[in-house]
């Protein structure tokens, strides 16, 4: 069952509902009621993405129309920017890829999800895999539309030494899922699981993630930090599983939350399962207003209150987004926050 | 004698208990003030309700600066009319590093004021003399605001932050609390420079020794939220040796 299903087939009963564990806050099918029209075919952008001019290669997938394979060579270092546009004329539609990272190389994956459109319901899905001792930064900026319906999916394989680092900046959409779910072998692999969300209106975000650690010596660092205004509704589900064997893991998970306004809302699901010995596992997860005192405190020095605001919720988001390592990418990832909490950045 | 500061039958509530009750006082301009009084006797209440601090209920009285009705004005728009308030427990905030947080502060003040912000070399020029003054290393201030700062480093901070925003009005919430002895005479010689005929001061403090450097003009005793006594720097002395028992009928 998923969006995927559904679009293929328009079979709404393939549509995952409130009544599956997974998605009970990302509910599908009481929400699509009747699936838009396949979107048109199209090929390349007319508009830079995001991240325009930090790649040395570009990939476009319009209305779900692109090159689906993409590899690094061993050995090679690259950057990528990878665009998923849903144009303007885009209703339903599956964009699929697979991305190969070969052993010893490096990718910086600067992925955009880009909303044209307005009322489109789109999934996307990504296989992704990383060899033997190889490099995947990315970075996602997941710009879908107020009145769009997403499913993002990332399925991520990772092999013995390798090295994955993710940062989710999203400001959601109608209903919005971010997932991605990693295979990590322990064996000296090491992940970073990173997530940002600012959302107003009526929007909705759901960062959903899935780690099973099958092999001993394995190190997952996750830290998302949201703020929540309006109607907003943002949903963490973060999962780690330490499989019987996966013994010396060492996973962290921190989930921080802001909420703004009496009417947003913010649910959160953090889980370890552990099954395995000698397991250095801590997870945090708060979820609060903005601290009076340090407002007081602010204003107290001639700070206007939304600016104080700004500059408080900033910081607080900051912290996330300072753990980007690309320059670039962490530069319009710094830029997208100001522009999000409309300060200078 | 112009009047800086003038405080009429100030009522303050908390939470809807009453902490001020019927608390007067006036700070004529260029004089410094010193309140003690015993502990919760109301007078970080008194500089929170200056300051303008949400939750802080003025039931009845005024405060006014140079004539303008302060407590009608946000927080924000009291700073920029020059109210400073050196808090007795300052506040950290994580990810804005003590230079970005003043540089904020000082042009949200000018630009209040209808003033030019400052140029980034102009502030760096300034923030650099008054830290060396106060012998406070520059690179502490490119850390987050008062994190992990220990708490005489957080009071020179604030003393820095007063010296940076040049207010009119300064209330000082026992910013000689948590000062090893060298670092009372630096705050105190910092706050000295700060004296002026256009600038009051208004100095909360439990102890005698800071009042040996910083030498009041007047001294007033706060006792269950009131003003119950007023004098000049030997009153201070007084309260040393006899303690605060001799004020307890005069507050009940
Ligand atoms: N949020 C609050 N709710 C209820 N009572 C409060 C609150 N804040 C302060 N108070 C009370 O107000 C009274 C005055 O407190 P305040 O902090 O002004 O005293 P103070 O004179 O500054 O004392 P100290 O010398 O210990 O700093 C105290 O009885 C205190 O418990
Ligand atoms: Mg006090």
């Amino acid at each position: 069952m998923s969006l995927a299903r559904a679009i293929t087939t328009g079979d709404l009963t393939q549509l995952p509902s409130r009544r599956d564990e997974d998605w009970r806050w990302s509910d599908l099918r009481g929400l699509i009621r009747v699936l838009p029209a396949p979107s048109p075919a199209h090929i390349g952008a007319g508009t830079p993405g995001p991240f325009a001019g930090l790649a040395n290669r570009e990939v476009v997938i319009v209305n779900g129309y692109g090159p689906a394979a993409i590899k690094v060579a061993a050995g090679e270092t690259q950057t990528l920017a990878l665009r998923f546009i849903a144009a303007r004329d885009a209703g339903a539609h599956v964009a699929r890829a697979a991305i190969e990272v070969d052993a010893g190389a490096t990718l910086t994956l600067l992925e955009s999800y880009e909303g044209e459109g307005t009322d489109y319901v789109v999934e996307r899905d990504l296989a992704i895999s990383v060899a033997k001792g190889a490099r995947l930064e990315r970075v996602i900026i997941a710009g879908d539309d107020q009145d769009a319906v997403s499913v993002s999916r990332a399925d991520i394989d990772l092999s013995p030494g390798a090295t994955l680092a993710q940062t989710v900046l999203t400001h959601g959409g109608k209903r919005q899922r971010l997932e991605t779910h990693v295979a990590h072998p322990g064996a000296e692999a090491s992940v970073r699981l990173d997530g940002v969300y600012v959302l107003g209106a009526k929007r909705h975000a759901d960062l959903t993630t899935v780690v099973t650690h099958a092999g001993a010596n394995g190190v997952t660092d996750q830290l998302t930090k949201g703020v929540v205004n309006g109607q907003a509704r943002g949903v963490f589900q973060g999962r780690i599983v330490v499989s019987p064997g996966a013994d010396q893991t060492d996973a962290k998970m921190g989930h921080h939350a802001l909420v703004l306004s009496d009417r947003a809302e913010v649910d959160a699901k953090p889980e370890l399962e552990i099954y395995a010995d000698d397991v250095a596992c801590a997870h945090g997860n708060t979820v609060g207003a903005l601290d009076d005192e340090s407002l007081f405190y602010a204003r107290q020095r001639g700070i206007p209150e939304a600016e104080a605001r700004a500059m408080l919720i900033g910081a607080f988001l900051g912290e996330v987004v300072d753990r980007i390592e690309h320059d670039g990418a962490r530069g319009v990832a710094r830029a997208w926050l100001a522009e999000q909490l409309g300060t200078r950045p | 004698m112009t009047t800086m500061l003038s405080i009429n039958n100030l009522h303050v509530s908390i939470d809807g208990k009453a902490i001020l009750d019927g608390l007067t006082l006036d700070v004529p301009v260029g004089e410094v003030h010193a309140v003690m009084g015993p502990n919760g006797a109301g007078k970080s209440t008194l500089s929170y309700a200056l300051a303008g601090r949400p939750g802080y209920e003025v039931t009845a009285g005024s405060a006014t600066l140079n004539g303008d009705d302060l407590l009608a004005l946000e927080p924000n728009e009291r700073a920029a009319r020059g109210v400073f308030l050196s808090f007795q427990y300052p506040i950290e905030i994580p990810g804005v590093p003590a230079l970005t947080f003043l540089r904020t502060a000082l042009n949200a003040q000018l630009k209040a004021r209808g003033e030019a912000e400052i140029t980034a070399p102009a502030f760096l020029k300034l923030v650099r003399a008054k830290a060396a003054g106060l012998k406070m290393d520059f690179d502490m201030l490119k850390r987050s605001l008062n994190v992990g700062f220990s708490g005489g480093e957080k009071k020179r901070m604030e003393i820095l932050q007063m010296a940076v925003l040049s207010p009119k009005l300064a209330i000082l919430d026992e910013t000689d609390s948590g000062l090893d002895i060298d670092a009372l005479r630096i705050v105190a010689e910092g706050v000295n420079a700060m004296r002026g005929p256009d600038r009051s001061m208004l100095v909360i403090t439990h102890y005698q020794r800071l009042l040996d450097h910083i030498r009041p003009d007047r001294v007033h005793v706060l006792a269950a939220g009131r003003i119950v006594a007023s004098g000049g720097p030997e009153l201070a002395h007084e309260l040393e040796r006899g303690g605060y028992d001799q004020y307890a009928k005069v507050a009940a």
